[in-house]
Formats: structure tokens, sequence, C-alpha cells
């Protein structure tokens, strides 16, 4: 049995509150590694229960123009992967669970196992994959299960009923459902495929009761409520980029954030 | 040592490299793809309809042309010329782009995007478009589209959509991540037509298969022409479809010495250049796990060649095999190398070659110093250089810097 991760924790909180929880995504080192920390803390403090704490990187082919631009500036800005961790130590020093969203190729490049074990002691609870598939993962299984730490892959509108029992067993915390066939991005209405993919979802989930978490596309509270009806987390990114990118000054921008994650949070719970 | 041609295992592995780093949103598109090929592949009906096709539509067989004027310059070898620049459309890429527009159709899919990089792949892409009656739309490179504004203008009078790729390196990767982007939110009724032999599982096999015509007929021709198999085949390698095509009818023989000519740009040891293999390392990048020019932290760095069609930072999984297995070698020729077989070719044989084939051509010529005059080498010339006036006439001075003669 693996020892519990401050992301289950969450979910089971916010599980036994009967709510969905609160998840939130920002690139590492946007727009740079000190104030990234600082937008990590505005987002928990308005209502964040885990935060995805994003590695940049060079070809991020599922991401929208908005993520695509926060991480263009967090590479410009010098961020590494070495500063990734350091912005998830601060990240779960806020009390939040702090989880990593990679593309695979920087993970390899660091060393599987070396990036589990340094995750695991900086005080991450797991890592999202979006572009790692369960069929290659089978030195990533091995080292995060020898890190203790989650692996969360994801499940899509366009997954057959197979893929999503094959996924959702190589799953730890949540199964990450893309709410839409699309790239990351705020959208003006969530897509009724999330309902119906969280509905398969939970037909192969039913016994080990793992959380369904939905992302892509949630970008203000309604959505957020929408979502929560039927999830176990919202998941939302561009969003909080957004209001970094458009903000004049980095305080403006906090203040921006704060308030758009407890619009959200405010979602989550109106169930 | 013997060698049989690589067949990848269920999950699309040539060894290590390959595989399927996809998202799962793919998935079922990357699958359908895969079986549909598996069902077509010993199709008659489709076979037919696809090597008509290539016969009546394209050109095919390829002439095999000795070029004895330029064989003076390597050594005295014999340089056999795979005419592949004389096909519809002036390059190999006409092979893959009728076969995947066939498939698109069986399939059901009424719309075709692809990438391109020099624009030979997008120009071809909306030729077997125009033809089949398919919605085209081509992301290229705004880089690309600069140094390559011919093709944009002939992409666009086949009726495609050309979008500059604007973010990034504004290159033939860029247009990639974008095509893929656009894959991944229309896939119900789009097919992605990928250009090379890279890229997740099934790409690199089913770009593999519909080229390997290619070295089929060159290897018969060959035979013919002067009684035995050559000692060396020669092709230029960016993302590998040329290289792919012509070596994989002799990977078996084991005799036939496999050179892949990558392109150096400024030096495989300078920070400009696309040299994947020699100067890069193991990593996955755009689907498959491969040889990738990146950083320590697993960035991609930047790739730089003087030809737009090799400008490219990674290569086909097979050819990442081939080279870890060592039946074939890869080595990079300079821009400088490249142009300089490129002028010599136009000057000996009356032909202009792309100058993504120009790399292979340099290849021959220090290949041919190197085994003599009683040798035979087999080069791609995987395209005409029709699109590259302005690139060679502005590299050799021909025209001032407003491009004025």
């Amino acid at each position: 049995m693996m020892p519990t991760t401050t992301l289950r924790s969450k979910l089971a909180q916010a599980r036994e509150a009967d709510r969905a929880a609160l998840i939130g995504y920002l690139p590492a080192g946007f727009p740079d590694v000190e104030s990234s920390i600082r937008v990590v803390q505005a987002m928990v403090e308005g209502g964040c229960d885990v935060v995805e704490v994003g590695l940049p990187y060079s070809d991020p082919m599922m991401d929208g123009p908005t993520i695509q631009r926060a991480a263009g500036l967090a590479l410009d800005s010098g961020t590494t992967t070495d500063d990734v961790f350091q912005v998830v130590e601060a990240t779960a020093a806020t009390g939040a669970a702090a989880l990593v969203m990679s593309y695979w190729n920087p993970i390899e490049r660091y060393g599987v196992e070396r990036f589990a074990t340094e995750l695991a002691k900086v005080g991450g609870s797991g890592v999202i994959t979006p572009d790692l598939i369960p069929e290659e993962a089978d030195e990533w299984v091995a080292a995060s299960d020898k890190a203790g730490i989650d692996r969360v892959f994801l499940v899509a509108p366009s997954s057959s009923d197979r893929r999503l029992a094959l996924t959702t067993e190589a799953c730890g915390g949540f199964v990450y459902a893309a709410s839409l066939m699309g790239v990351t991005g705020t959208r003006a209405q969530v897509s009724d495929t999330a309902e119906v993919l969280v509905r398969r979802t939970r037909e192969v989930t039913r016994d080990s009761g793992l959380p369904i978490c939905v992302g892509l596309g949630i970008s203000n509270g309604t959505q957020a409520a929408e979502v929560a009806a039927y999830a176990d987390g919202v998941i939302v990114g561009a969003g909080f980029c957004q209001r970094i990118l458009d903000a004049p000054d980095l305080e403006t921008g906090l203040v921006a954030v704060r308030s758009f994650a407890e619009e959200l949070a405010e979602g989550v719970r109106s169930r | 040592m013997s060698h049989a041609l690589p067949v990848p295992d269920d999950g699309g592995h040539y060894g290590r490299f390959g595989g399927r780093f996809a998202p799962e949103s793919l998935i079922a598109a990357l699958d359908e793809v895969e079986a549909q090929w598996a069902k077509v592949k010993d199709d008659a009906d489709f076979q037919a309809e696809l090597d008509h096709l290539l016969k009546s539509y394209a050109g095919r067989p390829s002439l095999l042309t000795e070029a004895r004027n330029f064989s003076e310059h390597a050594g005295g070898a014999r340089i056999l010329l795979k005419r592949e620049d004389l096909n519809h459309t002036g390059s190999h890429k006409i092979n893959n782009v009728l076969g995947q527009a066939l498939l698109a159709k069986r399939m059901g899919k009424t719309r075709v995007i692809a990438e391109t990089g020099a624009g030979q792949h997008g120009v071809a892409t909306a030729t077997a478009c125009a033809l089949l009656g398919l919605d085209c739309r081509i992301y290229m490179g705004e880089q690309d589209t600069e140094r390559q504004a011919l093709n944009v203008a002939r992409m666009n009078m086949l009726g495609a959509e050309v979008v500059p790729v604007t973010i990034g390196s504004r290159t033939l990767k860029d247009a990639i991540n974008e095509t893929f982007r656009d894959w991944v939110a229309n896939v119900d009724h789009t097919h992605y037509l990928f250009g090379t032999a890279a890229g997740p599982h099934p790409f690199p096999k089913l770009v593999r298969d519909l080229h390997f015509v290619v070295g089929a007929e060159a290897r018969e021709q060959v035979l013919e022409l002067v009684g035995r198999l050559p000692d060396a085949v020669a092709a230029c390698v960016g993302g590998g479809s040329n290289a792919i095509a012509i070596f994989a009818a002799f990977v078996p023989d084991e005799n036939v010495a496999l050179y892949g000519f990558e392109a150096g740009g400024e030096g495989a040891d300078t920070d400009r250049t696309a040299a994947s293999i020699t100067a890069g390392s193991p990593g996955v990048f755009h689907g498959a796990r491969t040889f990738v020019l990146q950083d320590e932290y697993g960035q991609t760095l930047p790739s730089h060649s003087i030809s737009a069609g090799l400008d490219y930072p990674a290569v086909g999984p097979e050819h990442a095999h081939l080279a870890a297995t060592g039946r074939a070698k890869y080595e990079p020729v300079t821009d400088a190398e490249a142009m300089e077989a490129f002028r010599l070719l136009c000057r000996t044989e009356g032909i202009i070659p792309a100058i993504e084939s120009a790399h292979a051509l340099a290849g021959a010529l220090r290949l041919g110093r190197e085994l003599g005059p009683d040798s035979v080498i087999l080069v791609n010339l995987s395209g005409r250089g029709d699109k590259d006036v302005n690139t060679a006439a502005d590299y050799f001075g021909l025209v001032d810097s407003e491009g004025q003669a």
C-alpha cells in the first residue's frame, strides 16, 4: 500500500465536504521563478486545493496560445527543471497539494528515477503527463511507485472503454478527464462531452473510487459550478495565466489571480 | 550478420526507438489509421487504385540516370541518380500523399491537414487533395513561408489554405506542433497527412510503406544497368522519408552500405546544425523516441540548415534504430558542401537538384573518392531545385539583396 499523498487527502476532504476540489495550473518561472511562487500563493489564498506546477517545454503540442505564451516567457526567463522543483517546494509549503504537469521529454532527460525521487523530496504529490500513455510508461510506473508519488494520466472523449479501464488502472490520485477534443485554453462553453466522459469513466472506476477531475476550457465560476456537479475536481489553467499576462504589473496580477481563484472556489462549492 | 527489414512491434517500436508518445485524445485516431492501413495494405482494389495513380499521375517508375560527368568529381565511381525529382510535384513526397489521401477517403475523412518545411510536402498534399476532392490546410513556419514563397503560391493555386506558424522557431517543428493541435480538435473528420517517416506510430511505418516503391524500383534498375547491386546507397536525412524510401528495399542486402547524410548546417559541432543523429541524443520528440537536438534539460534546440526541408531537430525512429544497430551510417554534410555539390550537378549534368538532395550528392562525392572507380553508388535525387533558385542565386551572389539579377 502506497503511503497517502497530500493530493489524495485534499481530494478526500473535498469529497467529504460534498464539493469538487479546485485545481489550478501555472507554469513554473512564469513570469519568473520568484514571481511564479507568489502567483501560486495567491492561487492557494483564493481557494485552490491543488496546484499543478507546469514544467515549461519548448514544444507544447497540447497547449493553446495562452499557455504557450506563458510557458515561452518562463523559458525566456531561464527557468530550468531545478527551478520547477523550487516552485513545487514553495507550493507544498502553502499547504496545498503540489503536482507537476510536464511533457515527457524533460522528465526523461532529467532521469526518470531521479525526477521522481527529487519531486518526492521537495514535497510534490505526483505528476500529470499529457503525452505519456500507460503503454509507454513502464519505467515511470516503477519510478513513481518507488518514490511514493501519484501518476496522473489523461482520458479523452475519444478514449475507448478498453482504454478508460487501462488508463484509470494506471492512475493514482485522480484521472484527468479532458473535457473536449482540443488544446488548453478558455472556451465560451464547457462541452457536454465532459459530462458523458465522466459518466463513462465512473463505470470503470466504480470499484477503485478513483477521483475524476475535469480540465480544458473552464474559465469562470459558472462553468466551474457546472463541472463540479458531476466531477471530483475542476482544473483551470489558461485563465490564471491570462490574468498575469493582462496585468500591467505583478501586484495587480496577484489581486486578479486571487479574486479569480475565489470565484472558482465558490463555483466548486455550489453543487 | 544478415538484416531483415525492421518490423516494428505492435506498439511501433524499432528496438528502443519509436513508439507512441502522444496525447490520449489522439490515440483513437492513430489506432484507426493503423487498423485501416493494415486492412488496405493487402487489399487488391486499394493497391490497384494507388498503382494506377502512381503510374498515370505521379509518373512512376521514376528514371535511373547515370551521372557520368559528375562521376569524374567523385573519384570516378559510377553515380546513379534515382530521379524522384521527375515525379509530379517535383519530389518523392507524392508517393506518400497519394497513398494517405486515398486512405483518408477510405476512413471517410473530408479534410486533410499537413505540415510542410520546404513546401514540397505541402504542395504534394495540396495536389492530392485537389485531385481527390478533399479540403486542405497546410501549416508552414513563417520563416519557411518567407524562404519558400513560391511554394506558398503553388499551394494556394491548388486550393489549399496555407497558415503561417508564428510561434517558436517558426520552422518545420513548430508547423508540426500546430498541425497536431488542429488534429486534436478536428479529428472526427480530419486526417493528418504526416509528411515524413517520423511522428507517433503508425506514421513512421505507414510513410515507409508508401515510399517503399522508390528503393524497390531502384534495386531492379541498378541490377539491370550494371548487373549487380550498388556498393552504397546515399540519401539526405531530415525527418528521413526519402532516405527510408531508398534504403528499405536494400536493408536485407548486407553488402550494400547505406549512408544517410544529415544537414550539418555550419558544422555538426556548432550550434547551427540540424544533424540530429550526429549531434543529438536519444529523447522523445513529436510522438516518438528518437535522436533529438536538445539541451541538458530536454528542451529542443533550434536547428539550422540552408535547406528548409532538412531543418528539423529530430529524425524518424527507424533511422535512429538503423544508426544504433550500425546497419546504416549517418554523416553530416555542411551547407557549403551541399551548395558546392548543388552547383556541380547543375553544371555537369544539367540537373538542378533540391538543396535537400544536394546533401546526398555531396555525400556521394565523398563516398566515391573513398570507394574508387570500381564502385557503384546509388543516390536518391529526392527533389528538384526549382523552389531553391532564390536561395541558391542569393548564396552564389547571382542576385543583389533586392533579389534582382
